[in-house]
């Protein structure tokens, strides 16, 4: 239970998704322009990477891994294409069930689905999960078992959110600022991020 | 031969190297130009990589543009991606392993890389074949370029070494001069493309925003 927090916390904070490990770069940039949408879009990553992930890590310990199906055939290579499969199929799903079933939440939502088949914060959580398999149990960011899987799942997409959500409140009192006039857009935005980005290191000293 | 590099595909070629490019212009696959540059070794190893497999997958894309259904072209796109990626990633393992665990996941995220599909989107769906290789072989070498500027500075400061090799001598160590640890962690990343993107706006008023 203890490890469970720790990993849920470690990964809001310490190995935030974009403050520590640049992943959702794209669709953070573009898509933080106002509070409301950086919301929608934030949720939208959450709720997505809590599907996938634990689906990729059943994937992984069940199907891939060395011994898994077959004694002595050790299938991770294909990891890559049957990842990106799940997690395009699997937006391509939660598109459709939303659809049917709450038509408002897919009004506000609907349009950041397909932006998030291609986030880099999805594919990256598996990618590092499949990692984290084999570190050892003494390890923080080791994921033992199907719910720590869970915690990371959430915890990261929270992280993420967090960061976006954060950056596009920053974002919105910068439209009164005067910025310099190569630097107004992109450049500022940059900027920003790695002052964030300063600010969450202090985290990265906290022991649990 | 001449129809070969006809103007049109040379600008395919030439613009994404400076007047177009794809971190500081058009913004694409930021998360892996920040993340492999804080040593030159593994930044020229991702930057090689992502040219072949632009290149590449805007060839395939593009021989079969005319077949994919539109409604699932994006699921196409990915499985082509990640074929590519898979290939490249098991030759890195082969012989390169050392660079490839220096990458870890950022070589698999090539895959989710936006300029793999905001190229294949924006260009192989519309081009024939060679102009789409010429687009690639560009884009690739524009998103190297970038990783390549940010990986010197950071490698220099951030450790006093060039590909590993030692370039500040032991007498400005004795002298007092310490290596910039800041340079190496993520926030020095994001200032570096901050002023990249500052210096190219400033000389080119053209790309300057409102």
């Amino acid at each position: 239970m203890e490890h469970f927090i720790s990993l849920f916390v470690r990964s809001i904070f310490v190995d935030n998704m974009i403050f520590a490990f640049f992943l959702g770069m794209c669709s953070f940039l573009a898509v933080s322009k106002s509070v409301k949408t950086a919301i929608g879009l934030g949720i939208a990553v959450t709720f997505v990477q809590l599907i996938t992930l634990p689906v990729n890590y059943l994937l992984q310990t069940k199907v891939l891994g060395p011994d898994a199906i077959v004694p002595g055939v050790d299938l991770t290579f294909l990891a890559f294409i049957l990842f990106i499969a799940v997690i395009a199929g699997i937006v391509q799903l939660v598109e459709m069930v939303v659809e049917r079933f709450s038509p408002s939440l897919y009004a506000s939502l609907g349009i950041f689905l397909p932006l998030i088949a291609v986030n880099c914060a999805i594919m990256g959580g598996s990618l590092f999960m499949q990692q984290r398999i084999a570190m050892e149990a003494n390890n923080s960011q080791a994921i033992l078992n199907f719910w720590d899987s869970v915690a990371f799942a959430l915890g990261s997409g929270m992280g993420w959110a967090l960061a976006i959500i954060l950056f596009a409140a920053v974002r919105e009192k910068m439209e009164y600022c005067i910025v310099p006039k190569p630097l107004r857009g992109l450049g500022i935005a940059f900027i920003t991020v790695g002052l964030m980005a300063l600010a969450f290191m202090c985290f990265s000293g906290i022991k649990m | 031969m001449a129809e070969l590099f006809s103007k049109k595909n040379n600008e395919a070629l030439v613009t994404p190297l400076f007047k177009n490019n794809p971190v500081t212009i058009q913004v694409l696959g930021i998360c892996s130009a920040l993340a492999v540059t804080s040593k030159l070794a593994p930044a020229v190893v991702m930057g090689l990589s992502v040219t072949i497999i632009v290149a590449m997958s805007n060839v395939i894309i593009s021989l079969i543009r005319k077949t994919i259904p539109n409604r699932i072209r994006i699921i196409i796109q990915l499985v082509v991606v990640a074929a590519l990626v898979t290939m490249v990633s098991e030759v890195l393992k082969a012989f390169a392993y050392d660079v490839s665990v220096q990458l870890s996941v950022y070589i698999g995220l090539i895959i989710t890389n936006c300029i793999l599909m905001g190229r294949l989107e924006a260009f192989a769906m519309q081009n024939g074949p060679w102009a789409s290789f010429l687009d690639g072989i560009g884009n690739g070498l524009g998103y190297a370029f970038i990783l390549v500027i940010l990986a010197f500075v950071r490698e220099l400061f951030g450790s006093g070494t060039l590909f590993d090799i030692p370039v500040i001598p032991d007498w400005a160590y004795q002298a007092g001069y310490i290596n910039n640890g800041l340079m190496l962690m993520a926030p020095m990343a994001f200032f570096l493309i901050a002023c990249i993107i500052w210096v190219q706006r400033a000389k080119d008023k053209s790309l300057q925003e409102e």
